[in-house]
């Protein structure tokens, strides 16, 4: 983060709206907690990976980024501790796109809809 | 990002680490169940039961706990009373540490670059941002959260308000003040 930047910057408006701007947000947190309770990192840890992350330069004033920074510190520790590597995550989060782009509107989108599904 | 979270679930769903009923039963606490209610009650009853808020200074997570409040990963609290003398501000300096099971999520500002910083070196101008114009003599006391450690503030209690039920005075005590970015509203505010 540019503190010095950041030392002089507003407070962002708001915040006393919903607690998530978006599903994945939600879900990303509460992955965060669900492999706390499951004892595969600590509270401890997971500040510390989050604020690796909440501290990088660029950062958006209104905070905007957080749940970003969110994902991003989940796939750092699940590769650092080796339950997830980079790649794998990558390559599941390519076959959910095409799943996506494959499945007709109004109808769920399963990983099975990826007409690679099984290749990478 | 949908894609990558929908993945990081996927995989750890696969790995047996996660169960996504599980997940979405967090999301319904952390969306539904928990919020600055639970804040308001400790709050409320630290005014109205002397013997309550000396257990809350000397042992807040066992005091909050025994209202039915606990952190999920057993994270300590502790309370800081606000006063004539003092006033006390929360931040976390480092990411977004908040005293999830009294307050809920933490509002946006709260995790805000700029909160984070200037919460420390400028808590009078922070507090200026937020409508609140404190004495100059009325010393501002900051506490950093860590991931072990939340703070939650016990505003000054109201004027006018004496004899009030709990449940009332639950009514004045907002989110901000137990932060403390707000004070308590005041008896007519009700």
């Amino acid at each position: 983060m540019n503190r010095a930047n950041d030392d002089e910057r507003a407070l962002p408006d708001g915040g006393d709206g919903q607690a998530f701007d978006a599903p994945w947000q939600a879900e990303a947190l509460a992955i965060a907690v669900a492999l706390q309770d499951a004892g595969l990192f600590t509270a401890a840890e997971w500040a510390e990976a989050l604020g690796r992350e909440r501290n990088r330069a660029g950062l958006a004033a209104d905070g905007s980024d957080y749940y970003q920074s969110v994902v991003d510190a989940l796939e750092a520790l699940l590769s650092g501790k080796a339950i997830a590597t980079r790649g794998e995550i990558s390559a599941t989060a390519r076959s959910w796109r095409r799943a996506a782009r494959a499945t007709p509107h109004g109808k769920p989108i399963l990983l099975e809809n990826d007409p690679q599904f099984g290749a990478e | 990002m949908t894609a990558r979270v929908r993945a990081l679930e996927t995989i750890l769903t696969q790995k047996g680490l996660v169960d996504p009923a599980a997940i979405d039963a967090i999301v319904d606490t952390y969306e539904n169940k928990v919020g600055p209610r639970n804040g308001a009650h400790v709050v409320a009853k630290a005014w109205s039961e002397p013997a309550f808020a000396d257990w809350l200074r000397k042992d807040a997570t066992a005091a909050i706990a025994s209202l039915g409040y606990t952190g999920r990963q057993g994270e300590h609290m502790q309370v800081v009373f606000n006063t004539a003398e003092t006033h006390n501000l929360v931040v976390c300096t480092l990411c977004s540490c908040y005293p999830w099971s009294v307050l809920g999520l933490p509002p946006v500002w709260y995790k805000s670059p700029p909160y984070r910083s200037r919460a420390v070196i400028d808590p009078r101008g922070v507090l200026a941002e937020f409508g609140l114009t404190l004495p100059q003599d009325r010393q501002i006391r900051v506490w950093d959260s860590t991931a072990e450690l939340r703070y939650l503030v016990v505003p000054e209690r109201p004027d006018g308000t004496e004899g009030w039920p709990e449940e009332r005075l639950m009514r004045l005590v907002t989110r901000d003040s137990m932060i403390g970015t707000g004070l308590a509203l005041a008896a007519e505010a009700t």
